[in-house]
């Protein structure tokens, strides 16, 4: 037995891989032997890994309905065998309400991630790729949203567009996209006059195809990185928003709304605002983990110095 | 980002002095076109996107010719070019139309409410550095102890906390159940009505008028929320100054200085951490301009009457004229800081200056 796994991982760390597949597994072995020799990324892992099973299996950990609570007998109580972070105004059990949340909070990381990193992809690879002009116009663009404060902008953007949970996606979803782009671009510039590609471009390719079979995989492991670190960000946004009454309207149970709706008895029952907060700060804390666990396992260099 | 990427344009020549001139002409061109992008994406909130912004400002059960009448009051019936052109006319002259909740024009409202915003951020940025600057020069010299570890730790819960949920348990913890300090709110109800604001700025009047009662009561209601921005400064600040002094710290002339027999507190307090303090005023700078935005939940939850809760209460009451009148203003203090700590930092490094 301990003789196929030593020859595994020679076949893996074979420095003369006899196909591509071999060398991609190659390279993501090692890349995985860095990232779980950390181990403050892996308690990220964890947490993230934990934040996608109680999302997938709500239904089943959940003890009780997360909209419809119990106004005769279980108002306000606090935490408890029977309701372990207690219970809000409505008489709704809060740890169940904060299993669905999480849900919501990985709804909206997702579609926001799905949303923006493509376009800063795309804008950064195209700017990168083209120069001139175009690199002049799109950087510009770029600049204008960069210099913007992001939440006043997403603000403004659930104001005019009415509030919810999907308007709240889209306003931060553009509010997010111009990093990316910046990104792309400085990744695109590193490899757009290598040798690979001037072959590729005397192979006949067009700027298109070069673009995107030959540049933009090389931008991905920087914006996994970038959109890892991000999504702590992304998610205090959201919660921000629905703080402010702005993002998921009730009776969803949206974690910053939930913070919001137990203000008015933090003095008395602390945990209806406080268990809410508890769990948002563990999710962003799970991502900036992991975020900073994959910059070091997939960049070393710009790790600590 | 762009602090690393200056920092590497090293050059010998002296420029002349149309280098100069060329370079301020390209700010310029820089500023310019910014703020004019500001315009734009505010215009488009304001204009393109509600499918009516007639309706947006009269309601919807107003008679026919009120509509109409409004429609032209406010140029919506001139073609988008046109009413852009007028919408970048009016903000220019700090014009933002009336504030529907208030009745007063936008930019009178904005005046009175800004220095309360102003005055929570200053006092935050002053906290953050004065803590976080001492903490990451720590961090630094005694790399991989129990100090670095902790501004590590402190880094990474500011990342990762959500500000009004901090200020909510702040407010638990240090007004409801420990009574250190006062509660939300700018002034105490003893001190209300007798307190005459000169600048807006309530600690220094309280100073200016030798109203040591009413100091120690504003103080008191400041130094929580304050504190608390100066959490979410300090933990940017003690991280970036931790990274630029771990960078001069590896410097020869830190060698240099060392063999020559400089007493270590010397090398670290004077020649490391004065170079390192260029960059160190851009970071500060950014986090002041964080702050303002930052302040916007925070107002919110200490029910601090600045500009973010302007913004939040007019948002809530659909008042456009008066969000879209307080993201300028803060968009273009945003930019402002941003595009002034970048020249600032020209100034101060003069390895910048050559191109």
């Amino acid at each position: 037995m301990s003789t196929t796994a030593q020859t595994r991982r020679e076949w893996l760390l074979s420095d003369r891989p006899q196909s591509r597949l071999q060398a991609k597994l190659g390279r993501a072995y090692v890349t995985w032997r860095r990232f779980s020799g950390n181990g403050l990324a892996l308690v990220g892992l964890g947490i993230i890994v934990a934040l996608v099973l109680v999302a997938i299996f709500a239904d089943l950990i959940a003890p009780y309905s997360p909209t419809i609570g119990d106004l005769k007998n279980a108002r306000l109580l606090p935490p408890s065998a029977t309701h372990w972070f207690g219970t809000d105004d409505l008489g709704r059990d809060i740890f169940s309400r904060i299993v669905h949340g999480s849900r919501l909070t990985l709804f909206v990381v997702i579609l926001v991630a799905v949303i923006a990193a493509p376009i800063g992809l795309l804008v950064g690879t195209v700017a990168g790729y083209a120069g001139g002009w175009i690199d002049a116009v799109l950087m510009r663009v770029t600049d204008i949203f960069l210099a913007f404060p992001k939440l006043i902008l997403a603000l403004a953007f659930v104001a005019a567009l009415g509030p919810g949970i999907e308007n709240a996606v889209i306003a931060i979803a553009i509010t997010s996209w111009p990093p990316y782009a910046r990104i792309a671009r400085a990744e695109t510039l590193t490899v757009r006059n290598s040798d690979y590609i001037a072959a590729v471009r005397l192979m006949g390719a067009s700027p298109m195809r070069i673009v995107l079979r030959h540049i933009m995989p090389l931008c991905l492991s920087s914006l996994i990185v970038r959109v890892t670190l991000d999504m702590a960000g992304i998610i205090l946004t959201a919660a921000g928003l629905g703080f402010l009454g702005l993002g998921a309207q009730p009776p969803l149970p949206e974690w910053g709304a939930m913070i919001a709706s137990g203000r008015r008895f933090i003095l008395d029952q602390w945990w209806v605002a406080g268990m809410p907060g508890i769990a948002i700060l563990v999710v962003s804390l799970g991502f900036n983990l992991l975020g900073d666990g994959l910059r070091d396992a997939l960049d070393p260099r710009s790790g600590e110095q | 980002m762009s602090v690393s990427e200056t920092r590497t344009g090293a050059g010998r020549r002296r420029a002349p002095a149309s280098v100069y001139a060329s370079a301020a002409l390209r700010f310029l061109g820089v500023v310019v076109v910014t703020y004019l992008g500001l315009l734009a994406v505010t215009f488009f909130i304001g204009r393109v996107i509600p499918i009516d912004p007639v309706l947006a400002i009269v309601g919807d059960r107003a008679p026919a010719s009120v509509i109409a009448q409004a429609r032209k009051e406010y140029g919506l019936d001139l073609p988008l070019y046109e009413q852009f052109v007028l919408y970048v006319k009016n903000a220019l002259t700090g014009n933002f139309g009336r504030s529907v909740l208030s009745t007063n024009p936008v930019m009178a409202d904005i005046a009175r409410v800004f220095p309360a915003t102003i005055e929570l951020a200053t006092l935050g940025t002053i906290i953050g550095a004065a803590v976080g600057v001492p903490l990451g020069v720590l961090a630094a010299v005694k790399r991989g102890s129990l100090v670095d570890q902790i501004v590590r730790v402190i880094g990474l819960v500011g990342y990762s906390v959500p500000i009004f949920w901090l200020g909510l348990i702040a407010l638990l913890v240090f007004y409801a159940r420990l009574g250190w300090t006062e509660g939300p709110g700018r002034i105490g109800i003893a001190y209300e009505f007798t307190f005459t604001p000169i600048t807006g700025f309530y600690l220094l009047d309280a100073v200016l008028q030798r109203d040591w009662g009413a100091f120690r009561d504003i103080f008191g209601h400041i130094i929580l929320p304050a504190a608390l921005l100066g959490y979410f400064s300090l933990a940017y600040i003690s991280r970036m100054t931790r990274s630029f002094m771990l960078a001069e710290l590896s410097q020869e002339y830190i060698v240099a200085a060392r063999a020559k027999g400089l007493s270590e507190s010397r090398i670290i307090w004077l020649h490391a951490l004065r170079n390192a303090a260029v960059p160190l005023v851009t970071v500060i700078a950014l986090s002041y301009a964080g702050l303002l935005e930052g302040s916007v939940l925070t107002e919110t939850v200490f029910a601090w009457p600045g500009l973010g809760l302007y913004i939040t209460n007019s948002l809530q009451n659909a008042d456009m004229n008066a969000v879209l009148g307080g993201t300028i203003v803060i968009g273009s203090v945003f930019i402002g800081i941003n595009l002034l700590s970048d020249a600032l930092y020209r100034m101060l490094d003069p390895r910048t200056r050559t191109r």
